[in-house]
Parts: C-alpha cells; sequence; structure tokens
C-alpha cells in the first residue's frame, strides 16, 4: 500500500521529459550560485589576505592571490602576537580552549545522557515537571544570570578558573542535551527496556549495555553541538575567565581589536582562520553522522 | 512449577481505570490465555504480572509468595514481547546469557543453557549472528530462548506471534503448544486472536475494559459464552443475534417478529427469567443447517439469499430471518446466488439466550 502512494508515477510511462536548462532551473541555479559567492569571498579575501606581507596588502588589492605568498603571519598569529602582556600568540587561547573544551563536553554528555535516560525509561512522580521546567530553563535569556553566575563562582572559588567555565557551560548545555537524549531514548521501543529488567538489570545496568551502545548517532550529534558551541564561545569565556585562561575566541578578539600600533590584517586574518578550524574540521568530518543522528532524535517526542 | 494469582488488583493510569479488582487463579502447569480487543488491559495485566509496572491496589502471588512489590527478574517469570526486544547489538548468544550473567551464573551453567535451549528452539547455527540477521520467525524463536534459558516456573507471552506472517505464525503457534507439552510449565499468553486463544489455552480469560468477562475453557466460551460480548468476539462469522422476548408460562419461549421458538432442550442458566422480558437469542452461523439438513431441525424457514461470501472450503451467506440480518454456513461446493431461496434450520438447545439490558447469558 505504501509503494502506491509512494509511487505516484508508476502509471505513468514513456521517458521522463528533460529540462535541464528551464526558467525554473535557471533561477535556482542562479540564486544558489549567487548566495555561495556571497559567502565564499570573504573566506576567500581571509585566506589571500592571511599569506600576504604587510607591504603588499598597503597596495589594496584585496582580491589579488598573494604575489609573494609568506607564511610569517600565521606564525605570528599563533606564537608571537601580544595581547596584554602575554606575547605568545593564539597558542596560549588554544590550549585553554581544549582544557576547557574537553571536560565540558564530556561532562555535559555524561550527565544529559543519564537524565535523557531517566526521564524515558524510569519516570518517576513529577518526572514530567522536572522536564518541563528543565526545557523552560532553555529560554531564559543569559543576561539575567550573568551577574548571578560571577557571584556563585565566586563563593565556590572557581570564578577566574578554567573549571569555573567548564561549569557554566555543562549547566548551560543540559536542557538542550537533556531533551535530544529523552527524545532519542523515547524513541527505542519501551520493550526492549521491559527485556532487559525481566533478565534483572537495573539502572546502570540498562544504561550501559543496552543504552549507550545503541546512541552514537546521538552522542555524535551532541559532540558537535556542543565542541562547536563551546568553541564558539565568547560570552561567558570573556566574563568567567581572566587574561591567563581566557579561551580561544576572546584572545583572538584581543588580537583583533587591539588599538596599538599598525593593523597587522594578514596576521588577523589568519588568527582567525585558526580559530575557525576547529568547528570547520568537527562538521567535516561528520556531517553525514550528524543529520543521521538528529533524525534520529526527531522521531518521537 | 508455580501457581499465578492476583487479588483485586486495580491499576489506574493517572484518573484512567485500566484493571479494575481484576481476580485470576492459575493452577500449576496450566495454560491460560488472555483474550480481548486491543485497548482491553491485557498487556497492563501481564506487565503487572511481570513487575514491569507498579500496581494501584491489589496483590500478585506467584507460587503462593506475595510477588507484588518484588524485581521482575525476582519473580521466577521469564517474558516474550510483541516486538521481539532483542537487544540488537548483541549476538543471539549474547542476548541468551544476558540475564545469567546478569544472575552471576558460572559460565559452564551459561553455557549448558544455552546448547539445551538452542537444540529445543533449533537455532544453534544462529548463535553467533546478530538480530538483525534473523527473520522475524527466528527473532522470535531467540525471544522465547531468552525467556527459556532462565528456567523458571512462569511465561509470559504478549502476542508473541502478532507480528509475524500467517504461516510463521501458524507454525510457531504449533512451537509454542509443543514446548508447553514438553516443559509443562505455567503459561500465560496474552493475544487478540481467537484462532490462537482457541488453539492453545487450557482456560481462556476474555477481557474487555480491564475486567474479565469469562474465564473457562475454550469449549464453553465458544458454545456457552457468559454473556453477549464474549459470544460476539469469539467465533467467526459472528454470532447472530435476534432480539425479541420471552413469554409462555416458564418463560421458556422466544419471540421474535411473528415466530415464537420454543427453546426446547435449552439449558438456562438464569432461573429468576421472566415472561415477556425482552432478550437476545444468538445463533451461530456454522450451527445454521440447509436444505435437506434443516428439516430435522426444530426451527424451520425458507429464506432469500441476499449476499454470497464464497471462502473455499465453505460459503457465508448472508440473509433475513425474522426482518432481522441472519448469516450462515453453506458447503463450499454449494452453489447459491443472490435471490435464491433456501431452507435453513438451527436447534435453540445448542442457542444463547441474553438478557436485553444485562447482556448476561440466560
Ligand atoms: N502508560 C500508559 N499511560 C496511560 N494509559 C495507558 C498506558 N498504557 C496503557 N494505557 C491504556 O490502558 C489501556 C489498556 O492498555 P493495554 O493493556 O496495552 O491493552 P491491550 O494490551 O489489551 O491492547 C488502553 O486503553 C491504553 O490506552
Ligand atoms: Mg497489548
Amino acid at each position: 500500500m505504501a509503494d502506491t502512494i509512494l509511487n505516484p508515477v508508476a502509471e505513468a510511462r514513456g521517458p521522463r521529459p528533460k529540462k535541464a536548462f528551464s526558467r525554473a532551473n535557471i533561477f535556482i541555479y542562479g540564486t544558489l550560485l549567487l548566495v555561495s559567492v556571497y559567502y565564499l569571498l570573504p573566506l576567500y579575501v581571509m585566506i589571500v589576505t592571511s599569506f600576504k606581507g604587510m607591504p603588499e596588502i598597503r597596495l589594496g588589492n584585496v582580491f589579488g592571490p598573494p604575489l609573494e605568498p609568506t607564511f610569517q603571519p600565521w606564525v605570528k598569529a599563533w606564537a608571537e602576537a601580544c595581547t596584554g602582556i602575554n606575547c605568545d600568540g593564539l597558542s596560549r587561547g588554544f590550549s585553554n580552549s581544549v582544557k576547557i573544551l574537553i571536560p565540558s563536553v564530556t561532562l555535559s554528555i555524561l550527565i544529559a545522557s543519564v537524565n535523557g535516560y531517566a526521564l524515558a525509561n524510569w519516570k518517576f512522580k513529577g518526572s514530567e515537571t522536572f522536564f518541563t521546567i528543565l526545557i523552560i530553563g532553555a529560554f531564559i535569556p543569559y543576561q539575567t544570570m550573568l551577574y548571578p553566575i560571577v557571584i556563585m563562582l565566586r563563593e565556590i572559588k572557581l570564578m577566574g578558573s578554567i573549571w569555573g567555565l567548564v561549569l557554566v557551560h555543562t549547566v548551560f548545555g543540559m536542557p538542550i542535551l537533556t531533551l535530544l537524549f529523552r527524545n532519542y531514548f523515547t524513541s527505542i521501543p519501551d520493550e526492549l527496556f521491559k527485556a532487559a529488567r525481566v533478565d534483572g538489570a537495573g539502572f546502570w545496568g540498562i544504561y550501559f549495555k543496552i543504552m549507550l551502545p545503541m546512541s552514537l548517532p546521538i552522542i555524535v550529534v551532541a559532540i558537535i553541538l556542543q565542541v562547536t558551541g563551546i568553541w564558539n564561545d565568547f560570552l561567558f569565556g570573556v566574563i568567567y575567565t581572566k587574561p591567563d585562561t581566557y579561551p580561544m575566541t576572546v584572545q583572538l578578539n584581543n588580537i583583533v581589536n587591539s588599538v596599538q600600533g599598525v593593523k597587522e590584517y594578514n596576521v588577523n586574518m589568519a588568527a582567525t582562520l585558526l580559530t575557525g578550524l576547529v568547528p570547520l574540521v568537527i562538521y567535516f568530518i561528520s556531517g553525514k553522522l550528524f543529520v543521521r543522528g538528529i533524525a534520529a532524535g526527531a522521531v518521537k517526542g | 512449577m508455580a501457581t499465578v494469582s492476583v487479588k483485586d488488583l486495580v491499576l489506574n493510569f493517572g484518573a484512567v481505570k485500566v484493571l479494575r479488582d481484576l481476580n485470576l487463579n492459575i493452577p500449576t502447569g496450566e495454560f491460560l490465555v488472555l483474550l480481548g480487543a486491543s485497548g482491553s488491559g491485557k498487556s497492563t495485566l501481564l506487565n503487572c504480572i511481570a513487575g514491569l509496572l507498579d500496581v494501584t491496589d491489589g496483590q500478585i502471588f506467584i507460587d503462593d509468595k506475595n510477588v507484588t512489590w518484588s524485581e521482575p527478574k525476582d519473580r521466577g517469570i521469564g517474558m516474550v514481547f510483541q516486538s521481539y526486544a532483542l537487544y540488537p547489538q548483541m549476538t543471539v548468544k549474547g542476548n541468551l546469557s544476558f540475564g545469567l550473567k546478569n544472575a552471576k551464573l558460572p559460565k559452564a551453567e551459561i553455557e549448558k543453557r544455552i546448547e539445551r535451549a538452542a537444540s529445543v528452539l533449533q537455532i544453534e547455527p544462529l548463535l553467533d549472528r546478530k538480530p538483525s540477521a534473523l527473520s522475524g520467525g527466528q527473532r522470535q524463536r531467540v525471544a522465547i530462548g531468552r525467556a527459556l534459558v532462565r528456567d523458571v516456573d512462569v511465561f509470559l507471552f504478549d502476542e508473541p506471534l502478532s507480528n509475524l506472517d500467517a504461516k510463521l505464525r501458524a507454525d510457531l503457534r504449533v512451537e509454542i503448544k509443543r514446548l508447553h507439552q514438553r516443559l509443562k510449565n505455567t503459561m500465560i499468553y496474552v493475544t487478540h486472536d481467537q484462532v490462537e486463544a482457541m488453539t492453545l489455552a487450557d482456560r481462556i480469560a476474555v477481557m474487555s475494559q480491564g475486567i474479565i468477562l469469562q474465564l473457562d475453557t475454550p469449549n464453553v466460551i465458544y458454545n456457552r459464552p457468559a454473556n453477549k460480548y464474549v459470544a460476539g468476539f469469539i467465533g467467526s462469522p459472528e454470532m447472530n443475534f435476534l432480539d425479541g422476548s420471552l413469554s409462555g408460562a416458564k418463560a421458556d419461549i422466544f419471540e421474535t417478529d411473528d415466530k415464537k421458538i420454543k427453546l426446547s432442550g435449552y439449558t438456562f442458566s438464569e432461573q429468576n427469567r421472566s415472561s415477556a422480558q425482552s432478550a437476545i437469542l444468538g445463533v451461530r452461523p456454522e450451527q445454521v443447517a440447509v436444505n435437506d439438513h434443516a428439516e430435522a431441525m426444530p426451527v424451520t424457514e425458507s429464506v432469500e439469499v441476499e449476499l454470497v461470501e464464497p471462502m473455499g472450503a465453505d460459503t457465508l451467506v448472508w440473509s433475513t430471518f425474522a426482518k432481522q440480518p441472519f448469516r450462515f454456513r453453506m458447503e463450499g461446493t454449494a452453489i447459491v446466488s443472490p435471490g435464491d431461496k433456501v431452507k435453513i434450520g438451527f436447534d435453540p438447545a445448542k442457542a444463547s439466550l441474553f438478557d436485553t439490558d444485562t447482556e448476561l447469558r440466560l
């Protein structure tokens, strides 16, 4: 039955009329081309500029390829550029960001997956209310929470440290990640869970032996969301850390916006590209898995 | 071996009353089928017995031990589900051993039990496969095996054959029956399929809206249904129901339209019936005799054929009796067409009489 619905063309005969250059197609592809140029042009400018020396940049030919390609801007951006009193380039920010990223992503996903599992499979009195409150939490504007969190972090002596920021990222990732995992676990047939209970597995036994091994797609989605979100974060980083512990984004901003001396466009471009590299790599290697996981999580509410 | 009994069981989902004061006693070794339409509460009852749902009120005993609040694993039950519910990331062997490993059984014992179950169910060649590489019938065999290796006294089945195609369903049905004859453990089997119920059960419990309407052997359920719902639910095609009323000094005459049917030979269940009370007479299509055979019947009538449904072995004919729709069965070889006159007859002693208001058997 589904076949006949999905295949209404079954009745039509003869070769399908081909119209590669129909008016609609020209319009669609034309628009797509225009939009891609609009987005890719700045990237192109950034890349070519980052390989030019300052004298060449002063000539003002923004779109021209580098006449004397040089890696110097990249080296400077990575290892020599100064922000405040530190002159070790973005490398410090990079290592800070990595130190923030890894525990934040790991912790938030671990906790959220257990949350989602408990909310989907071990419904307790008030679990729906709990879930609703958690979701509402995602809609409260960050701005209202910024200062209370400063006080909280100060009280627990984590203000300015990397672990304070890790805590903030973990907490703020909770609503969306819990939702993601809850929906995914709800879509796993209930009978599987019941079978495991009859087989004598408990809360953690079912989580580790049955549920987790089935959750790879949704874990990939969660990793992508968290890695890009935390890596790109600027606001929390600038507020809850100090110059020594600034993440890469904050340091990038300080390099690009530094007011002393001449503006080194080539270094700025290289620094920006370096900072954007991590999310970019993540997207490229996991695009397919990401789509699959999102689709799996969306099956059932 | 174990008995199962359920006392005054109540289960509510919020405001929805799914099971109402349900009582059920199952002796050791019985094959009990819970039969009812979808949504009647069969799975809910089974899940309560398994310990997968917290009951609102009432008690559950397995082998005289109160297990109302015990964990599923401590109840001595094994369960088989409609969707097979095999652990997808484990091999067949992993599926079979999962429960035994949780119970911390010694390795040798686990091997022994898997070997035995695999040979009973003929799944030895499949042991190293993943569930995704199995057919539906094989998956359900493995699911049964998972209950089998637990070496339990009570088996619970929740519509285990509903996802299979007709041929496999018939094959596996026979296998389950064989398994019961061999193991002789107590089995509780949920289904909405009356053929499965009739063929497998020692006793059938017909459920509707959270209560058990009748609990008896397939024979009694079929021949002496306790109420109109059970009568209509069991048997295919459905029983004919004729509206009418009782009359006569002993209230043993059924009047419908202009017909008076003497209920001679009918075993009344209800002595407190009154003359002139309205009633329903139920006659199964397969209990109606046709043509030459009709002559011998206490009630006979010549009716006009309205619609013919050939079904191979026999033919279902739609007609009108006492101004009400009336279906009956003829031989598959019979040649009839709409407009033909056919002589029919039936024996009221084998029919079922119900009160119009309470729908209970009279
Ligand atoms: N988790 C639940 N929450 C609310 N209502 C439920 C739940 N599970 C089952 N029900 C309701 O309980 C009734 C009985 O369900 P069930 O036992 O699954 O029926 P059956 O197995 O006989 O088809 C149905 O009306 C169903 O809607
Ligand atoms: Mg059910």
